[in-house]
Parts: C-alpha cells; structure tokens; sequence
C-alpha cells in the first residue's frame, strides 16, 4: 500500500513532516542571520557613499553596485567555492595537503549577507538623507558628542524611515536562501526537492515547500509590519 | 573698520562677560558674511539683533553656540576662551569636551523648532538634561513638568511634535532649552515661522523669561517685541555691527543712518 499524503507530510516513520520543518528552520536562521549581516554591511555601504571622501564614496558606490548587479547564485557560487579554493591553496601552502571546503551555512549566509547589504546600503542611504538636519543641530546645540546624536536621534529616525524598505529587502533574503541548495545546504527547497525524489510526489513537495515560504513571509512581514507602525506613530498628526 | 555708532557710554557692567566676541569672521568660499564683529554680553542683558536679511544675524548667533565655526576671531564664554583651532582658511573645534559642556549652557532656540520628532513633547524636554548632563532621571522629570505647566503645555506632555500646533511647538523648544538650565539663551527669529495668530503666544513667553532677568541673545524681525523688552539693539548691516545702543535711543532716530532707513522700512511694510 501506498503512503497517503498525510503519512507522507507526518512525523511518523514514512512522514517527511520532521526534516520539512528542520529545513524550515535552516531557511529561517539562513535569512535572519543573512539579513543581520546585511544590516551590517548596509549602514558600512550607506556610511561610505554619504563619506565627504570621494575615494570612500566610490568604493561604497562599487560595493552596491556589483552585487546588485551580479546574479545571486553567481555570488553564492562565487564564495562558497572560491572561498574553498582560497582556503586549501592557503593550507595546501602552509603544509597541510588536501582539499578544504568552507561550511555550506556560513559562506551561504555570508553571500545572502554581502547582497542584501547592497540593497539595504540603497536604503538607509536614502533614509538618513530624509532626516531633518535641523532636529540634528538641535541635539549638537545640546552638547550631545556625535556618538550621542547617533544612538539617540540619528539612528532610530534612520530606522523608521527605512523600515518600510526594508520589509521588502527582507523578503527577497527569505527567498533568496533557496539559492543556497547549490551548495549543499539543506534547507527547505533542497529538503522538499530531496523528498519529492525519493517519493516520487515533487507537485506534493514543492507545493508544500511553497506553502512554507509564504507562511514565513506572511509571518515575519506582519512582525515588520507591526514595528514600522510602531516607529510611525509619532508622525501622525 | 567702520565706526559703530553707540547710543550710549559702553556699560559699566562687572568685569566678566556672559560673552565675549573679538574680531569674528566667518566667510563661506570668497564671500566674507561676517566682516569682524566685537561684541559683549552681560549677565541678564537681553540683546536684540536686528537687521536686513542677509546681514549676518543668524550667522552671528550660531557662531555663538559653535553651530557655525568662525572663520577667524576669539570667542570667550563666562570668560573661558572657546578653543579654536586654525585649519587652512577656517577654525574648527580644538576641544570637543568643551564645546559639548559649553553648548548645555547656551542655549539654541530656533527658528524651525526643530523638536524632535520621535520624542513626546516630555520626552524632548528630559533628552538633553538626561543623557547630556547626565542629571537623574526623576528630577529631570519634575523640572520638566513644571517647565511645560509655565509655558502653558502640560496637558500636551505626552503629545508628539508632529501633533502641535506651530506656536505650541516653539514653546516646548523654549521650554527644552530651559530644562538645561543654560545660563544664556540663543533665539533665532523664534517666530518667524510661525502664523500671525500664533506669534504672540511664543512673544508672552519671551516676555516672561526676560522679566525674570535672564540673558538672552534674539535674532527677530518683531520690531517692537526689540523696542519694548531690549535692554540693548544691535543693528548688523553687511556682516559688521552698524549700530548699538538702548531701544529708546535708537528707534527715536538719529542715531544711525541705515538703521533709520530699516526701520523705515518696516513701518511702511
């Protein structure tokens, strides 16, 4: 007797229902800790484009504009087996011979990080050149150090301006994980793709794994949702 | 140097001013907008700087909180001298500390308010006194409340800036600058942003701070707020002081050409 969907999508000893979720929980961790490091490299990207040095304002211009204009699995390819080569020709070099690979999760999260970073360094940019630069001098004719202004009125003016952008850059980490089943990392579409091979039921598997993303995104985006309304709420009349 | 035409004797005051500017300059590229400005403030003096748009009032009085650095000059503050470094054609900052510490105690009013957005209307007035001079935060607080009950907005504490009116708004940046407890306040045309209808109410509160012997520096266009609540006008033409001298004085006429000419020309107006 055949399975039926239900055993197929359950936790019992034909049910794909547990490694399903533990993928789902990779794609999550994946697209928070990739979107974090975009985070990172964005304020970095938007900081050197807004810098008064031209020098540093190129390189934040090429940062943003190669990895937003390479395709995203060009870029995954690109660190994930360029980083192995660079790291085995390092310890080939110093006497330890063999072939090294890079874990498939950090250089994923890593590629998902540096392009997110290019979106988001677009978007902060555009947000902190929103900030009323007379509420900034207020707060420096404050005595507030330059340090002070940051924390207190530059960055979450910054944050609520950008928040809405950044909702969108989000979503598109999400999905973006999927690209990191090029490299062997088994989350949730390399997970659905592995049970709809072995069962023979990719419409079911595929489905499901959909099913799954939107979830996620449905989920995470109504916590951003919240949050932008929050942040907002002081700008309505 | 063109000569000042003075009202009066220079006053007797005691020996240390509030503040104390020598030989300021401020260009900006080849345009010189502050052609070497002496000037002094005393304890509880309320000084008016009147003239023409671009005349260099705004420049002047932001340079008194470091806003704008002096292209060239010395400026002392209760007789500490602000530490200016030479930096190619300009002066920048020598010393941050001191400019942080000596900026709590001059206070910026200004023209667009400039509250900020994110904070309540309580929240903007405990910021600076909170985590600027670090004082605790209960005390802060009552301060602050009976800041806002005196400049008529305590019912409005909780409101963000966005949700007040534009005379409300100034008021609670009068009142944030007063929380600091700043020995001098700086105003920079407060009510020139404001409606007609809403002028006098920020003007009441003005008023009332210069009754109790504050020292305040105002750049303004409210030509008889300057003739009635001055202790002395100083009139700018051309990025020099033109004129200076007791209100009466000076608005009876005769005393200084141009100024008479201004103020002429605000009465047609």
């Amino acid at each position: 007797m055949t399975p039926g969907m239900f055993d197929l999508l359950g936790f019992g000893p034909q049910g794909w229902g547990l490694p399903l979720l533990q993928a789902a929980g990779i794609t999550i961790s994946a697209a928070l800790c990739g979107f974090l490091l975009g985070s990172v490299f964005g304020i970095g990207g938007a900081t050197l484009k807004l810098a008064r040095s031209p020098v540093l304002r190129l390189i934040g211009q090429a940062y943003t504009t190669i990895f937003r204009g390479v395709p995203e699995i060009l870029v995954v390819y690109l660190f994930y087996f360029g980083g192995s080569v660079v790291l085995t020709t390092l310890l080939n070099t110093g006497g330890f011979p063999g072939f090294y690979s890079l874990p498939s999760f950090v250089m994923g999260v890593f590629a998902v990080g540096i392009v997110s970073g290019a979106y988001q360094a677009e978007v902060y940019r555009s947000a902190y050149l929103r900030l009323d630069r007379g509420q900034i001098e207020a707060g420096a004719s404050c005595g507030m150090s330059k340090f002070l202004l940051l924390r207190r009125i530059i960055g979450p003016q910054t944050l609520r301006f950008a928040l809405p952008a950044l909702g969108n850059i989000w979503q598109s980490a999400l999905k973006e994980t999927s690209l990191l089943s090029v490299i062997g990392l088994t989350e949730l579409l390399r997970q659905a793709g592995t049970a709809a091979g072995s069962t023979r039921q990719p419409l079911l598997f595929y489905a499901v794994a959909a099913a799954m993303f939107l979830v996620i995104g449905r989920m995470t985006g109504a916590v951003l949702g919240r949050m932008e309304n929050h942040l907002a709420k002081p700008w309505r009349r | 140097m063109a000569s000042v035409n003075r009202s009066v004797v220079a006053h007797n005051t005691p020996a240390v001013p509030a503040i104390s500017v020598n030989d300021l300059h401020k260009r900006y590229g080849t345009v010189e907008v502050l052609k070497g400005i002496d000037f002094r403030a005393h304890d509880g003096e309320v000084v008016s700087i009147l003239g023409a748009s671009g005349s260099g009032k705004s420049t002047f009085l932001r340079c008194l909180n470091l806003l704008e650095l002096p292209s060239a000059g010395r400026l002392q503050i209760f007789g500490e001298k602000v530490n200016l470094r030479p930096s190619g054609s300009n002066l920048r900052i020598g010393d941050r500390n001191q400019v942080d510490r000596l900026r709590t105690q001059v206070a910026m009013v200004f023209q667009n308010f400039c509250l900020w957005s994110h904070m309540t209307v309580l929240e903007n007035l405990m910021e600076a006194p909170v985590h600027v001079q670090r004082r605790s935060r209960g005390q802060v607080r009552d301060e602050a409340e009976a800041m806002l009950k005196r400049v008529g907005l305590i019912d409005r504490a909780k409101a963000y800036p966005a949700q007040l009116s534009g005379g409300q708004q100034q008021r609670a940046a009068i009142a944030r600058a007063l929380v600091m407890k700043p020995r001098v306040l700086l105003f920079d045309e407060p009510t020139s942003a404001l409606d007609p209808e809403l002028v006098g109410e920020v003007l009441k509160v003005m008023r009332d701070l210069a009754a109790e012997g504050r020292t305040m520096l105002i750049v303004t266009h409210e030509m008889a707020f300057a003739r009635d609540v001055s202790s002395r006008i100083v009139f700018l033409e051309q990025g020099r002081i033109n004129a200076e001298g007791l209100p009466q004085e000076l608005f009876r006429g005769g005393v200084s050409e141009r100024f008479d000419q201004f103020i002429a020309r605000f009465n047609q107006g």
